[in-house]
């Protein structure tokens, strides 16, 4: 891509592929999001971000093996393929709202083309030239020449930045990502060279709360928070072994398989997000979410805010003209869990509190 | 322990079998051994069940991000006037085995690292201007070295290991023949063989019997199923490979005791380890019973003897694994090195050596502007980063309440005690809590000094209600201020679980059984590990139920001596 060294110059060659030891070669071959068992409130939350990004990403909590990253992974191919300015390193969109890079804005005339949402990994033990960009290095060795090359952040615009393990981020890349997030645009200045680009993405990250708390200033950048438990129902885990099995021995048949039901809900999310903008709020709906969020103490507007914007891009994907109920209960647990503050004398877990504050506040 | 040693062997020996079947896709095996001639056996054996050629890629202890992944090779860049990078030891391990010694120390980062390439059979980079999408498909081979009571290998890069086997117990004249390595006919591809009707539904019940959360378990015995039927030359699995995948890739997870299907009281813990140990399955009578149970009874020898052990040391439990890297602080100045990162040298160590590693391939850059011999910017400074190592501190939660106290707080004393002793050798702290009456009294404050340990305990008098909820909740927050100190808490509480006064200090002993719970389910959510030990005569539902609630490893002594508290808490830490 982008002046990136794709194929770099290895000291050694590869040994030679043996098809036998890798299963896993074809990358593009993702466990469908269709084909996923349960997990429900997990699958909701990633579509309602991919409906509204403004709801501001999505952090995955939970135990191991339950299929958190496989469904981040999922996403890619279900979102609806967009259009970006043709040549731009930043991959602006000129009808989206996530804003133009400097060359875009003041370009005369913009091809566009389609290009597939992206969905960026930023691998754990990436280190900050990648993640912000850099120097390209070939040209600055080669030639003396300064020349930007933009980083995850820049890949990510318009997109979602997933981060696997994200209490085990590092502190100093947790600041870079706190100050993109807040402001939108990314700002590099290294060798002289001074450059700013927008950087609008959907954070999204899991992670095992069993291996360390997250800042709560990251916390709170995650709109919404879902917990992913093992599946304890019999029949469900077997529906799970049995489909991951029938993907491990044949990945194209088994995606084709739910090309159909893909493709349903690749329509949905685009029907959705058109009828985004006409979906109604009505006010007792208002009234009943600020009651919630009083009674539950949450801090800041972000979480009322975001209760609305979930509860309208749910009632978007329901088809529905208008946000009910149902829409805003459905989606509290999400939007409020993370956002309480920890009552040492509290004897319930934070989506008991939130359940709680639902009944009382909606009765 | 030697009668079992060639069957050990032999299990070993077709692990690896199956791993050279299919390597990637089992994960790997965890190997319970020391460094010494048994393991060179093992390593000799797994070379031989492989094809000539193999990647065998040693892991070095502490090694930087950047070996891992592959990063920039500075000289050769330098020398070439354009990047050229060094391959990692993930890369380098594609197609083959990748072994790491001293498991049980492993950093948490670098066992993510391992997870994501185990996951992907890729390993992404995007380190040092670099940005790669690298084939890493590998057989990953963990030696887990820790002594008893040490810290375990990261839980979750075990759960994706199929295999574990422990071979610390053999000598090398109990290694038998490895004839098991030759496949009996012609291979087939694992992928080539589908699982029969039914066997799905097997593997998911038999792993659910064995207590296992994990969905991946049953997945990888699916896997190790249809490696077996392939090496046999079957295209549909059958009850050998199920049998044999339950056997290496679910008997070493369990976290319980499958209950005997005659039996439907749980006999005591001791009881039922003995019976499990030595089977003997009645031909007879399985003929028609499910094929779980069948498999089951057969595989009950392949459950650790020492189950109960292990589940104490926190093998089977949720936080196994855990241990020092929750709580840690940043950012330190000694401790293990971590590496170097971006940062200010006037707060944190400079590292001199990585500053200069990254101010070199922009000399040419910085020259042309008429700088000094050697550049050095503000982006390039590197400083040192350091893990500090985190003690653990033992919080014994004591019940000081009338009936049986006085002869619990006694054996209670004698345990602080004997831990102390031992605490003194390892630099950790113990502390004690005891609750009685209306309230909860931090009798002993962290401390690693015996003598003000027996001063104080002398002293500690006995009787009257029982608040538990009181002492969980000043356990907490003891626990609270020692994680805040950055080290780690462990909870030991010794009680039978009679509450009979509320956190209010008022009787009644529904509401306090009410606020136990809740205080329990506190200490559950903030995440401390903690062990509870039934003091009573007869172990009690409502203490196992409380252990629940705590998410604490549960333990029946019920006339248990000093002596014997010291031995189970020690490997439980």
């Amino acid at each position: 891509m982008h002046g990136t060294i794709k194929s770099p110059d290895y000291k050694t060659v590869f040994p030679l592929y043996k098809a036998e030891n890798n299963r896993a070669k074809p990358m593009s071959l993702n466990y469908p999001f269709a084909a996923l068992v349960g997990q429900d409130e997990m699958k909701r939350a990633l579509m309602l971000a991919a409906i509204d990004p403004t709801i501001g990403g999505v952090l995955v909590f939970g135990d191991r093996g339950t299929g958190k990253s496989t469904a981040i992974r999922a996403l890619a191919d279900l979102l609806p393929e967009r259009e970006t300015v043709a040549g731009c390193p930043y991959g602006c969109a000129p009808q989206h709202e996530a804003g133009l890079c400097g060359a875009c804005e003041t370009g005369t005339k913009r091809k566009t083309v389609k290009s597939k949402v992206p969905v960026v990994d930023l691998p754990l033990g990436a280190t900050e030239d990648r993640i912000v960009g850099a120097l390209d290095l070939e040209r600055a060795l080669a030639h003396g020449e300064k020349k930007f090359e933009p980083g995850l952040l820049a890949r990510a615009h318009g997109g979602f930045l997933y981060i696997d393990e994200v209490n085990l981020l590092e502190d100093h890349l947790v600041d870079v990502l706190l100050d993109v997030t807040a402001s939108g645009e990314n700002l590099v200045e290294r060798e002289g060279l001074s450059v700013r680009h927008p950087a609008k993405f959907v954070l999204v990250g899991s992670g095992n709360p069993e291996e360390g708390e997250l800042r709560p200033q990251l916390l709170d950048r995650f709109g919404l928070c879902v917990e992913v438990r093992t599946p304890t129902d019999i029949a469900t885990r077997i529906e799970v072994v049995k489909r991951r099995d029938a993907f491990e021995r044949d990945r194209a048949g088994f995606i084709a398989q739910f090309t159909k039901e893909a493709d349903k809900l690749r329509k949905t999310i685009v029907a959705a997000r058109k009828k985004l903008d006409d979906v109604d709020l009505p006010p007792e709906i208002l009234e009943k979410s600020a009651a919630l969020c009083l009674a539950l103490g949450t801090d800041g507007l972000r979480g009322e805010l975001t209760l609305m914007r979930a509860a309208r891009a749910l009632a978007a994907l329901d088809g529905k003209k208008s946000v009910m109920l149902a829409h805003l209960k459905t989606v509290a647990p999400s939007v409020l869990r993370h956002r309480l503050r920890k009552n040492p004398l509290e004897d319930v877990g934070s989506t008991v509190r939130v359940e709680r504050a639902l009944e009382a506040a909606l009765s | 322990m030697s009668e079992k040693a060639p069957d050990l062997w032999q299990t070993a020996c077709e692990a690896v079998s199956l791993l050279a079947a299919s390597a990637s896709g089992l994960g790997g095996i965890v190997v319970k051994a020391p460094p010494g001639p048994v393991r060179d056996a093992f390593l000799a054996m797994l070379k031989q069940a492989l094809p000539q050629g193999t990647p065998f890629i040693r892991m070095p202890h502490a090694l930087p991000e950047a070996r891992l992944t592959g990063g920039i090779d500075l000289a050769s860049t330098l020398a070439a006037g354009k990047p050229v990078f060094e391959r990692g030891l993930l890369a380098s391990a594609h197609g083959g085995v990748l072994l790491a010694g001293m498991a049980e120390r492993m950093d948490r980062a670098i066992a993510a690292r391992l997870e994501a390439a185990l996951d992907t059979g890729h390993v992404r980079i995007e380190r040092d201007h670099i940005s790669d999408n690298v084939p890493a498909g590998f057989a990953l081979v963990l030696f887990d070295e820790g002594e008893p009571g040490e810290d375990a290998p990261p839980a979750s890069l075990t759960d994706r290991l199929a295999f574990s086997i422990d071979l610390s117990g053999l000598s090398w004249r109990d290694l038998g023949g490895d004839d098991v390595l030759r496949p009996a006919c012609q291979q087939l591809s694992p992928m080539a063989v589908a699982l029969a009707k039914g066997h799905a539904e097997t593997l998911v019940a038999l792993a659910d019997a064995l207590g296992i959360a994990s969905l991946r378990a049953p997945l990888l015995a699916a896997m190790a199923a249809r490696a077996n039927a392939a090496r046999a030359g079957r295209q549909e699995t059958d009850e050998t490979d199920i049998a044999n995948a339950a056997r290496l890739v679910l008997a070493h997870r369990a976290t319980r005791l499958p209950a005997p299907p005659e039996e439907q009281q749980t006999p005591p813990p001791e009881e039922q380890q003995e019976q499990s140990s030595n089977p003997e399955p009645d031909t007879m009578e399985t003929q028609d019973r499910p094929l779980e149970d069948q498999i089951l009874d057969a595989i009950a020898s392949a459950i650790p003897a020492d189950l109960l052990a292990q589940l104490q040391a926190g093998r089977g439990g949720r936080l196994a694994g855990r241990g020092a890297e929750a709580g840690r602080k940043a950012p330190a100045t000694r401790g293990r090195p971590l590496g170097a990162r971006r940062g200010d040298p006037r707060r944190e160590r400079l590292d001199l050596l990585e500053t200069l590693r990254s101010a070199a391939p922009w000399q040419r850059l910085r020259e042309q502007r008429g700088d000094a011999a050697i550049a050095v910017r503000k982006e390039d400074l590197r400083v040192r980063r350091f893990r500090p190592k985190s003690r653990t501190t033992t919080i014994f939660v004591v019940d000081a309440s009338g009936s049986s106290a006085l002869h619990r707080l006694a054996e209670a004393k004698g345990a602080v005690e004997l831990v102390l002793a031992e605490c003194y050798v390892r630099r950790d702290e113990a502390a004690l809590i005891a609750f009685r009456g209306q309230k909860a009294e931090v009798i002993l404050p962290p401390t690693r000094s015996l003598t003000r340990a027996r001063a104080l305990l002398k002293g500690l008098p006995g009787g009257g209600g029982t608040p538990l909820a009181l002492g969980l909740d000043a356990a907490r927050q003891l626990a609270d201020t020692v994680r805040r100190k950055g080290d780690r808490p462990f909870l030991i509480l010794l009680t039978d679980a009679q509450a009979n006064v509320g956190r209010d200090g008022l009787g009644g002993r529904q509401k306090a059984e009410e606020d136990a719970l809740a205080s329990a389910a506190a200490l559950q959510r903030d995440g401390y590990e903690s062990l509870l030990i039934d003091t009573s005569p007869r172990p009690q539902p409502k203490a196992s139920a409380l252990a629940d609630r705590m998410g604490a490893r549960y333990l029946a002594l019920p006339h248990a001596d000093a002596r014997r508290l010291a031995a189970a808490i020690v490997p439980a830490r």
